[in-house]
């Protein structure tokens, strides 16, 4: 489904993973500075890979030997960012919207629904982001990632910058987009238990390298969150 | 109170129509070169920087001389483009015009170039992603988000480019009708005997066209920063 396989240098660190998942969650634990934004950023097409090869499903997103490099606005893969992100002076709705409108794809009110429902925004659909609350943006974000159609969807450390009881708030609509909406997804995080809710299997990466590739025993015997 | 002539109305009409013509023909310079000294590094750019900025502290004399010289009908750009596309300059209020755009350019590009560096270009990736092209994310994201930059430019323009009189009357003179604006006519009026009373009407039209030019500005901006983060 999504195969990697990328050489990255950045200063003094450098990056080289490979691996391969078959939809469901894929989980990439690892402490602070292990290379997992980097990762998903090249996954999504923001940073480009020294060297390697990116597949999702039958398409290359990236191949150095035959100079492919899709950018990310043609890749189709959906970004739930830390910071959200939105767009400050769109509404909620527009935000959502973005991504249809920008693909040229026909509106589907039906979609639009299903998914506002899903992550219980409709009552903040006229709102501006300024004027959300952080659990509420994260939410947003997932939404506004999901309504652009993704065949991927990464969430990079989505819950990291809500409190514990805003984290307990969102986990339980990650589970319900794992289960019902069934959008393969890449979920970086240095939080086991987070992890071990939603992945369905685990690439635990240290230092830019692949420390070993499992399921979700590999976040019960090391918990990488030694900050 | 205000009992303007009609040859002040003229002067009025034209100031106001050389000044919006100025500002609209520099904003799309203005925002091309504002994103480029803002985002891109590129060889001669401190040259560049300089050049916009040269009519801000050369005299306007100097900055009208040069326009003679290189757009005037004898002059290398000026007749160019009269013999090519018949483009006249000189002595046209199409010429006042452009030395107003220059003279009020580097008071355009500053603002703008500063709201787009202030803007997060992680908004501009996560466009990206959303399947927004470049020139979409340019559109959608980059340009409403400098906004409150793009109106304090088009008004420091529109304001110097109202006001303009050392270039504009060196390069095409101060033709009543043609040229006159709202500057020259009051200089005029203050050379000719029993002219005070009408330099004295329109010094308070210009006054008065500065000052709502200024809380128009204030109230865009107000508002375009509302946006961002109220409802």
């Amino acid at each position: 489904m999504l195969a990697v396989e990328v050489e990255k240098r950045l200063g003094d660190f450098s990056l080289a993973v490979s691996f391969k998942t078959q939809g469901g969650v894929t989980a990439v634990f690892g402490p602070s500075g292990a290379g997992k934004t980097t990762l998903v950023n090249m996954i999504s097409g923001l940073t480009a890979p020294d060297r390697g090869r990116i597949v999702l499903g039958e398409k290359v997103l990236f191949d150095s030997s035959a100079r492919i490099n899709v950018p990310p606005h043609r890749r189709q893969v959906g970004y739930v960012f830390q910071e959200g992100r939105l767009f400050p002076h769109l509404s909620v709705r527009q935000n959502l919207d973005y991504g249809r409108r920008m693909q040229g794809l026909a509106p589907e009110p039906a979609e639009m629904a299903r998914i506002v429902g899903l992550l219980d925004i409709g009552h903040l659909v006229d709102r501006r982001p300024g004027r959300l609350s952080g659990g509420e943006r994260q939410r947003v974000a997932i939404g506004r990632a999901l309504l652009m159609r993704p065949r991927l969807l990464l969430l990079d450390e989505p819950l990291a910058s809500l409190d514990a009881a805003r984290k307990r708030e969102i986990l339980p609509y990650l589970e319900r987009l794992r289960d019902e909406v069934g959008v393969p997804m890449v979920y970086v995080s240095h939080h086991a238990a987070e992890l071990r809710r939603m992945a369905t299997s685990v690439v635990r990466l240290d230092a830019g390298r692949v420390q070993a590739v499992g399921g979700s025993e590999l976040l019960d015997r090391a918990d990488a969150d030694a900050v | 109170m205000l009992d303007l002539s009609p040859d002040e109305w003229t002067a009025i009409r034209l100031s106001l129509r050389i000044a919006v013509v100025a500002t609209a023909a520099a904003l799309p310079f203005g925002i091309a070169l504002g994103w480029l000294l803002a985002r891109k590094a590129f060889w001669g750019k401190t040259l560049l920087d300089g050049l916009v900025h040269l009519p801000l502290v050369l005299p306007p004399v100097v900055t009208g001389y040069l326009l003679l010289i290189s757009f005037g009908r004898r002059g290398p750009i000026g007749s160019f483009l009269a013999d090519h596309f018949g483009i006249v300059f000189s002595f046209r209020w199409t010429g006042a015009a452009l030395a107003c755009g220059v003279m009020g350019f580097p008071l355009m590009v500053r603002p703008i170039r500063l709201a787009i560096e202030a803007i997060d270009r992680r908004l501009e990736d996560a466009a990206a992603t959303l399947g927004a092209n470049r020139a979409r994310v340019f559109l959608t994201v980059t340009l409403p988000l400098a906004l409150p930059g793009l109106i304090a430019g088009i008004v420091l323009c529109f304001a110097k480019a109202l006001g303009e009189f050392g270039a504009t009357i060196t390069f095409v003179a101060n033709i009543p009708g043609e040229t006159q604006t709202i500057s020259a006519a009051i200089y005029t009026f203050t050379q000719v005997p029993n002219g005070d009373a009408a330099a004295a009407r329109l010094v308070l039209v210009a006054i008065a066209i500065s000052l709502a030019a200024l809380v128009a500005a204030e109230w865009l901006s107000r508002r375009a920063g509302m946006r961002f983060h109220g409802e």
